[in-house]
């Protein structure tokens, strides 16, 4: 497999991706939680997958099988390693067998082992986690919802999939008031969280319930941005000045908000196979003082 | 005195008429009552046609476990908790198709739970 260079990535996106620069703030002169000063900020970047749907068997994607395999493939060949990944939910694809969803959960996090960089982050999507309130998710990857620090900048993973109603729930939401209060007003902070936090398109349930409360906590903070999976394809969208990036999936494309009557996924095409997915690196560069979002392929066609 | 009764009789029915109709006049109109049972993964019905402007009460109940009933629309939620009834009421200012579906993550077909309500002029 061809190894992505990191500045290739650029010239793919005048072909086939696209390259998002959000706009954002400057980002040097984060802050340091621990001592509340600003310092530095240093170049880096992270990998976000999403809607990986293990467990999926379908007309969508005859390659199921083989397709989260062929995207750690193209992650661990990239030239340079992300600082880490973040998985944006929806590891597995549903079942109503408990058994079975703990097995999905087991194959995932075997396959995901193969990634090189170690550093992976995980949060859940309501496949993995609204039947059961995240308990089988829990018994694998850990808390449903936390934060951490990166080289200056304040990661929150917030769940909004726990509750089946898609709320994120005053507890949670209590937390994220607390977690945010620790923080310096200009403080740079990214959001990772699963379904979109506004209302994208409430007809097909694209939305979370209380996800305007979350944004009125953030709001105050001048450095936000969030990055979410769910809806199955790039999309990008101001609250204020907040962006929010949606990711593809890696198993199936979904149409455009409102394109169509149903949100039925979008036929698998034997002439580009997965066309449509794949996942993004997100580059916090200090000389442009931007993150700049690149959608790449599965496999390089 | 015969015909002062009569008279006195004639009048009293006369008065209960105007009333009876006043009463009429003035009782409110029935509501259109709708049932809709859900259960995984459907509602029955699933395509519920209304006229713009007039007023309905949706009686909804769940089969098997909560679901939600959405109709972003035309302004209408609610949870369905099986075992009681859970009345919506809609009043269409809009004419057109419009979906409604459950909102509440109920199992492996929960995403094509979905039905519609038609509105008419």
């Amino acid at each position: 497999m061809k190894k992505y260079d990191r500045r290739d990535f650029l010239k793919l996106a005048g072909i086939g991706g696209v390259v998002f620069a959000s706009g954002l703030h400057r980002l040097a002169g984060a802050a340091d939680k621990a001592t509340g000063a600003n310092t530095a900020y240093d170049d880096f970047y992270f990998v976000q997958l999403s809607d990986t749907h293990w467990g999926f068997e379908g007309a969508p994607n005859p390659d199921a099988k083989v397709t989260l395999k062929k995207a750690i493939a193209a992650v661990n060949s990239l030239a340079e390693p992300p600082d880490f990944i973040v998985f944006t939910g929806d590891l597995t694809h549903t079942t109503d067998d408990p058994k079975l969803r703990r097995k999905r959960m087991a194959e995932f996090r075997d396959i995901v082992a193969e990634l090189k960089v170690k550093n992976v982050r995980f949060m859940p999507g309501e496949h993995d986690a609204s039947l059961d309130k995240g308990e089988a998710y829990q018994e694998f990857f850990g808390k449903t919802h936390y934060s951490f620090d990166h080289k200056g900048v304040h990661f929150i993973v917030l769940d909004n999939v726990s509750d089946p109603a898609a709320n994120i729930g005053e507890a949670q939401l209590q937390w994220l008031g607390a977690d945010l209060k620790q923080l310096s007003a200009d403080a740079n902070i990214v959001v990772f969280t699963h379904r979109p936090l506004f209302d994208l398109y409430p007809q097909w349930d694209w939305a979370t319930r209380d996800g305007a409360k979350a944004v009125e906590l953030l709001l105050p903070h001048p450095h936000v941005t969030v990055f979410y999976g769910h809806i199955h394809q790039e999309h990008h969208h101001m609250t204020g000045h907040i962006p929010h990036h949606a990711a593809k999936s890696l198993i199936f494309p979904l149409p455009a908000p409102g394109s169509q009557p149903k949100r039925a996924p979008l036929p698998w095409d034997a002439a580009h196979p997965y066309s449509g997915l794949g996942f993004r690196e997100v580059e916090a560069e200090i000389k442009t003082t931007e993150y700049v979002i690149t959608e790449l392929p599965v496999q390089k066609g | 005195m015969k015909f002062k009764s009569y008279g006195f009789f004639l009048i009293v029915v006369m008065m209960l008429y105007v009333n009876a109709n006043t009463a009429q006049a003035s009782a409110p109109v029935a509501e259109q009552v709708i049932k809709i049972t859900s259960k995984k993964f459907d509602y029955t019905p699933n395509r519920i046609t209304l006229k713009k402007g007039v007023a309905v009460v949706l009686e909804l109940t769940a089969g098997d476990v909560v679901m939600g009933f959405n109709a972003p629309d035309l302004g209408a939620r609610a949870d369905i908790i099986p075992g009681k009834v859970t009345r919506v009421r809609i009043v269409p200012n809009k004419a057109g198709s419009f979906v409604f579906f459950c909102d509440i993550f109920c199992g492996s077909g929960h995403e094509d739970m979905s039905g519609m309500i038609t509105v008419i002029e």
